[in-house]
């Protein structure tokens, strides 16, 4: 069984991000970079079925300009097979990505595709459903555990009340939240391996896909800043400031 | 055009946050129906339908809705979606399945957790764990978003109801099916409704802590119990109390946070609520930079001391 892995490249999550002043948007310059944190446990998961046998293979793929590639290294490293990477300088929408995953999907044919619950940076939070949707295969979002069963997918997931069971027949797409495992650090060995693993480069234009993006961005501007900082010496104090709320 | 809201509920009553999800609706349009799916739902029918504002309340039963799946809904919404210019659903665990399903299934993008409306096709949006707020522009024609709730008040109950309307069902989607839910009712306020929230964190050291130091104080407070990510992580608190970028956003006239170092990723989930108190043992914790009133102390014997005096007659 082929599991295919989408990944994005994201500003790293211990990053403060600095709002540029001119509302143009978050600055990027220099800003350390890292793969999605959900997808890196989306990774895992595949390639922890790999290693169970339930899976003979992991692609991981990537839509973005040239650093996306380092991306598809770190998948590689953590134990993907090979990389896709879609290559395009645009700003490119969830719309237009999962458009891109089906045209990929349709062309390798797996039974899984993992996808992170959302993205840190833009905190969307809608590619996997959308890709679920374009294909009418059966979602399973937020999963915090999986198991293979034959041809179904087990998939449990944390909901606003508790969790939840599903069973869904492959092919299917899940979105892959925080305790669904936790992702390896790839050894250097494996890092040097991965450098000879093969990735493969296409365009949206190649596959057919139109990514012009449907929204129009406006200004990018910083919150509220919230005031804070003031210290009380004793219980007592903090006791009388909770007690006007009852 | 107009906007149709899919409503969340228990088959008795809608939820708060469908309550504040349709105060986003209004802003945008004034004709908004309200979409009440389940499997034996027509008392929540009724209850959506005296919700002040709503035009109509558009009832769909069915066995294939009982758990509200996401596929067999966004089929369900695609199918009746001919009729309204702006879909939406408050951004709840159902609300953020289903509704880019129907967008993709559109051919249009959605806008996640919408916490403005500007105006009807233009809102702002956080994004960065709510670091920085983008301004998101939509086509005129349709429209897909989730609300971020912990943004909007509920709208209130209203004299009069709505019509009810029934629809037919969709199609089934056998291919995903339900084997089981393990839901706690705990008789405390929901999470993102709750006028007080305490929240405890990884320094509270284990699930019976937070039963033997945070239980009694948000009892007698009347709060909803939260968490960090690093508390849920280890086992303290289940998945569904965690508070933050990728769990629950709440926006509480109250919000204690106990032996929770602030990171980015927790305040992006409560820095809307209108007062913060904290309790660290770590004066240099970001969270106390946001804090209305901070004590810095060892939780162990602040929060004891703290409900000895708050039992105290006043």
């Amino acid at each position: 069984m082929k599991i295919l892995v989408p990944v994005k490249r994201v500003v790293d999550s211990n990053v403060k991000i600095r709002v540029c002043p001119d509302g143009s948007g978050v600055d990027l310059a220099n800003v350390k970079m890292s793969m999605n944190p959900f997808d890196e446990i989306a990774v895992e998961q595949a390639v922890r079925f790999k290693e169970l046998g339930k899976a003979s293979e992991v692609v991981v793929v990537s839509v973005g300009a040239k650093g996306a590639s380092e991306t598809l290294r770190t998948g590689l490293a953590m134990g993907a097979d090979r990389g896709i990477h879609v290559v395009t300088d645009s700003a490119i929408e969830p719309l237009a990505v999962a458009k891109i995953l089906t045209r990929i999907v349709i062309d390798e044919r797996p039974q899984l595709v993992i996808v992170g619950k959302q993205a840190i940076d833009d905190d969307c939070n809608q590619t996997g459903q959308m890709l679920a949707g374009l294909l009418h295969w059966p979602q399973a979002t937020f999963a915090s555990k999986t198991e293979l069963a034959g041809n179904t997918i087990i998939v449990t997931r944390e909901i606003d009340g508790g969790l939840q069971t599903l069973e869904l027949d492959l092919p299917a797409v899940i979105t892959s939240d925080l305790r669904l495992n936790e992702p390896r650090y790839a050894s250097l060995s494996n890092i040097m391996k991965a450098k000879k693993k093969l990735i493969v480069e296409m365009t949206p234009e190649e596959l057919g896909v139109d990514i012009m993006p449907r929204l129009k961005i406006g200004r990018t501007i910083e919150p509220p800043v919230r005031g804070g900082g003031k210290k009380v010496t004793n219980v007592t104090e903090l006791v009388q400031v909770v007690r006007n709320y009852i | 055009m107009s906007v149709l809201l899919l409503a969340e509920h228990d088959n008795a009553k809608v939820t708060d946050a469908t309550a504040r999800a349709l105060s986003a609706a209004l802003q945008i349009d004034r004709s908004v129906d309200v979409l009440v799916v389940g499997q034996d739902c027509h008392t929540a029918a009724e209850d959506a339908a005296t919700l002040s504002g709503v035009s109509r309340a558009i009832l769909v039963q069915d066995a294939r809705y009982q758990h509200f799946l996401a596929e067999a809904l966004a089929d369900l919404i695609v199918n009746l979606s001919g009729n309204y210019q702006t879909l939406i659903a408050p951004g709840t665990a159902i609300g953020k399945s289903v509704m880019p399903r129907v967008a993709a299934q559109l051919d249009v993008m959605q806008v996640t957790d919408v916490s403005r409306v500007l105006t009807p096709t233009s809102f702002e949006r956080l994004i960065y764990a709510g670091n920085a707020i983008q301004i998101v522009e939509v086509p005129h024609d349709k429209s897909v978003l989730t609300i971020r709730v912990a943004s909007f008040e509920s709208v209130a109950a209203s004299e009069s109801a709505a019509p009810i309307e029934c629809a037919a069902p969709g199609p089934a989607f056998p291919k995903t099916r339900f084997v089981g839910e393990s839901i706690r009712k705990t008789g405390r306020p929901e999470l993102t409704s709750a006028r007080i929230v305490i929240s405890g964190g990884r320094g509270m050291g284990s699930a019976d802590n937070f039963d033997a130091l945070i239980k009694p104080i948000a009892d007698k407070l009347g709060a909803a119990i939260g968490a960090s990510r690093a508390a849920v992580d280890s086992g303290f608190a289940p998945n569904d109390w965690q508070v933050g970028q990728t769990g629950k956003v709440v926006a509480p006239e109250l919000y204690i946070a106990i032996g929770i170092s602030g990171a980015i990723q927790h305040l992006a989930g409560m820095k809307d609520a209108k007062v913060i108190v904290a309790i660290n043992k770590d004066e240099e914790a970001p969270i106390f930079q946001v804090a209305d009133y901070g004590l810095v102390g060892d939780l162990f014997s602040v929060l004891p001391e703290f409900n000895r005096t708050l039992k105290q007659p006043v």
